[in-house]
């Protein structure tokens, strides 16, 4: 596959100066190797007003990110990314790797990351979920699916990772729920067979 | 009725057929929603792409199944690739059609996948054919100086 063009958001950003945002911009790194997915994502991000990065792979996240091999910590998140949207199933390292990348690294691992799969798998979710992801959307992904990530932004809520979890799974089957409803009844037993 | 009102009336029964047939669904009225006076070409752009990756990963698929021994797990990830780019166009009976082959890759049914490949490319074709026709039916909307409303 092709290695995709960083958004020109990344070299507009580079020139900006600093300054007191009144509303502050919110900076979405999107993660997706399908170009067609990565489409829809910059689509739903934008249409809701988010500042969209948009790379092919985790190792291209990793250097936006500044914490490729060989770069020195003080670089990490140079481009103030404020969320991570990736795609679960990616040729070499995964959407679940980047998370663990991105939660280890001090200066990184405060940052939301959201896990998108078009498989629902429990185990995966739950694990995602325990290791620090904040979300996981089931894809395709929907407008209500990224009205959803606002609230990741919200001011700190003191929480118990379990209450977390629970709530979070809850949000997800809810979500999957209602996007099998409104589908062909045969459907939902192919998705069960996929 | 005038030119812009036939065209119109044309593009909701193709789009409407679409639905009923199956060969649409909610996904694809989602793609429609993400269109707006900014971003005009969104929904013909990204069909364009699938139109594109989808007949390259025919080509690697069809490929894929003649060698000898098949490599299933390979004609597996082009095929969960395939589902994927479907799903999220709304192409609903291409990634059903994928489901199936799927199943056949796991199977490791020779016979099976040949015949599963030839159902996704009849559904895809078909899909293609269809919605190139509704975009160009759009196209003439726009050109005849009518605008296209949001139709389920």
């Amino acid at each position: 596959m092709a290695r995709t063009n960083i958004s020109r958001e990344i070299d507009a950003k580079k020139q900006l100066p600093s300054r007191a945002p009144v509303t502050p911009d919110i900076h979405v790194l999107a993660v997706d190797d399908s170009n067609i997915d990565r489409k829809v994502i910059e689509r739903l991000l934008k249409t809701s007003s988010y500042k969209v990065t948009s790379v092919d792979s985790a190792l291209r996240a990793l250097e936006i990110l500044g914490i490729e091999e060989g770069r020195s910590p003080s670089t990490a998140n140079s481009f103030q990314v404020n969320m991570i949207i990736t795609d679960y199933s990616m040729p070499d390292l995964t959407g679940y790797d980047l998370l663990k990348r991105i939660k280890e690294n001090a200066g990184l691992k405060d940052i939301p990351v959201v896990i998108m799969s078009s498989e629902n798998v429990p185990t995966r979710i739950k694990r995602c979920l325990e290791d620090g992801a904040k979300d996981f959307i089931i894809k395709p992904v929907q407008l209500e699916d990224v009205k959803r990530l606002s609230q990741h932004f919200s001011s700190t809520i003191k929480k118990s990772s379990g209450v977390v979890c629970s709530k979070r799974k809850q949000e997800i089957e809810d979500a999957q729920s209602r996007k099998i409803a409104s589908r062909c009844p045969h459907v939902h037993e192919l998705r069960v067979i996929a | 009725m005038d030119v812009i009102g036939r065209l119109q009336r044309q593009r909701t029964e193709l789009t409407q057929a679409l639905f009923k047939e199956g060969l649409l669904d909610e996904q694809f009225t989602q793609l429609q929603l993400l269109q707006d006076p900014n971003n005009p070409d969104f929904v013909a752009e990204v069909v364009s792409l699938f139109f594109e990756d989808s007949e390259k990963l025919l080509d690697e698929l069809t490929r894929s199944l003649e060698q000898d021994p098949v490599d299933y797990k390979k004609v597996d990830a082009y095929v969960h690739q395939f589902k994927g780019s479907s799903s999220s166009i709304g192409a609903q009976r291409v990634k059903n059609a994928c489901v199936i082959f799927r199943t056949c890759c796991e199977e490791r049914s020779q016979e099976g996948c040949r015949q599963a490949l030839q159902q996704v490319k009849h559904e895809f074709f078909l899909i293609k054919s269809r919605l190139e026709a509704l975009l160009q039916l759009e196209q003439q909307i726009l050109a005849a100086g009518g605008t296209i409303p949001f139709m389920e």
